[in-house]
């Protein structure tokens, strides 16, 4: 290196741009070649969210465990997707896995077109459980999710929660079981009226009699607003369609 | 640290075993007598905030471990023709390359990992230690003694974070590793809520470092 003087803007600026160079191969390279599993990830993470808010967490979680072709077997199998308008219309022509419902979030909500996942009983057509995705703010950035109900509708059978950036510990704590876990058989309907089921503040409480409320999360109060408001949002979203459902049915 | 003059500790070149006495105290030294976080206290940014709970403090550990020791490694390799007025953009894109890879090598081969450490992974990059012993260390030594010197570091760091994430998941979430320790030994534990905030963190630090220097006999100087 003696024959360079490595304080010259020409050696400064060759340098400078060389590494630029071969740093940024290097990264397109590697992102490039870990993009196809990259994505295969995220495709069997939709899979398995949608499994586990309909027939438990811990039984898909075991599952994929064991053997991940189970998990894609069960849902190629009990799985079934449509799309509905705002209005409870079936969109023709439209499958679930097409619409991004990140995107759909940033439309006014009567031009939204809303993916529907059907769960069905074991060899039967007979629909056992509906999966909606939902999606919201959370505090730092977005959070969304997963909604099953059983077939009357109202009784919520699991939920799935999943951020981007919400605090580890805090407000990350939406997607342990814990937390999801208690609102499984809570209701969406009071009455007639679509109340939706609303985290409360602070933790501790037993709210095990009230069908509409859920034990809170200490430190991540404007993280559990933004889930009620998704969960809320949402379910308004796809009460056309829940009317229409029971009119046919 | 000057940005003008470079102060290097020079390690001697001449040729020595793998691990050699020398070679063993880079690395033994960070975790005690000259610990980056309780001694030198940097670092000190991560170390308060991924500590709410063990598992992504160790993950975290992990890949701070991975990321210092690429880096001093290929800075050290590099050191002959870095040019000195753009050293610090050098070790920054170095840096900043290979927290990129390894945020996206786990994405793809350890995916639920990735999604529980989220921002923290990034966040490396503004990790003082890394960018300290790139400085003070890797730029004026060989490539085998700056990884040596990284992962003494690395570990030094580990050690204090999995001590104050030991307490604060204890503590604030009444738990180890998620296990609930006061259920299972029939305590009604209700948790302390300091401890998962940040202000926990700082108090169960600013602890270890008074015990530790209590017992190592530190003082600052005049």
């Amino acid at each position: 290196m003696s024959q360079f003087d490595k304080n010259s803007g020409g050696y400064i600026f060759g340098y400078a741009v060389l590494l630029t160079i071969i740093l940024g191969s290097v990264l397109a390279f590697t992102s490039e070649s870990l993009k196809e599993k990259q994505a295969a990830e995220r495709e069997f993470e939709r899979k398995k969210f949608i499994l586990a808010a309909a027939l438990g967490r811990a039984n898909v979680d075991a599952m994929v465990a064991e053997n991940r072709q189970d998990v894609e077997a069960l849902y190629d199998n009990r799985v079934k997707n449509f799309v509905v308008n705002a209005n409870g219309e079936k969109q023709e022509g439209m499958t679930a896995k097409s619409v991004n419902v990140s995107k759909e979030f940033k439309k006014p909500a009567e031009e939204r077109v809303l993916p529907v996942y059907t769960v069905s009983k074991e060899n039967s057509e007979e629909v056992e459980y509906f999966v909606l995705p939902v999606y919201g703010n959370g505090l730092w950035d977005n959070i969304w999710g997963y909604v099953s109900l059983q077939s009357d509708l109202n009784t919520v059978q699991g939920v799935i929660f999943d951020h981007k950036g919400e605090t580890p510990g805090l407000g990350a704590r939406i997607t342990e079981a814990e937390v999801q876990n208690r609102y499984e058989g809570k209701k969406i309907y009071e009455g007639d009226d679509l109340v939706s089921v609303q985290m409360q503040k602070g933790e501790g409480a037993d709210y095990s009699s009230a069908p509409h409320k859920v034990n809170g999360m200490t430190g991540a109060t404007i993280t559990g607003n933004g889930l009620n408001d998704m969960m809320l949002d949402y379910m308004k979203l796809y009460e056309s369609y829940f009317k229409n459902f029971k009119q046919n049915n | 640290m000057s940005t003008e003059t470079v102060e290097v500790e020079k390690v001697a070149a001449k040729s020595e075993p793998l691990f050699s006495k020398k070679n063993r105290k880079l690395v033994s030294n960070p975790l005690d007598s000259d610990n980056p976080i309780t001694v030198q206290v940097l670092g000190v940014c991560s170390a308060l905030a991924v500590t709410i709970k063990l598992e992504p403090t160790i993950v975290m550990c992990i890949a701070v471990w991975v990321v210092m020791a690429f880096s001093s490694t290929a800075i050290s390799l590099l050191r002959n023709t870095i040019p000195n007025r753009i050293r610090i953009i050098v070790q920054l894109a170095v840096v900043a390359s290979m927290v990129a890879i390894v945020d996206q090598v786990l994405q793809a081969y350890a995916y639920d990992v990735s999604k529980q450490l989220s921002v923290f992974v990034g966040l490396i990059i503004t990790n003082c230690i890394v960018m300290g012993r790139l400085e003070a260390f890797a730029l004026g030594n060989k490539p085998w003694p700056s990884f040596m010197d990284a992962t003494g570091n690395a570990f030094g760091y580990a050690a204090i974070l999995i001590i104050v994430a030991f307490f604060r998941e204890l503590l604030g979430s009444g738990s180890v590793f998620n296990f609930k320790v006061f259920e299972a030994v029939g305590i009604n534990y209700v948790g302390n809520g300091v401890m998962t905030n940040t202000a926990g963190a700082c108090i169960i630090l600013g602890l270890l470092i008074w015990a530790q220097r209590a017992r190592n006999g530190y003082y600052e100087e005049e």
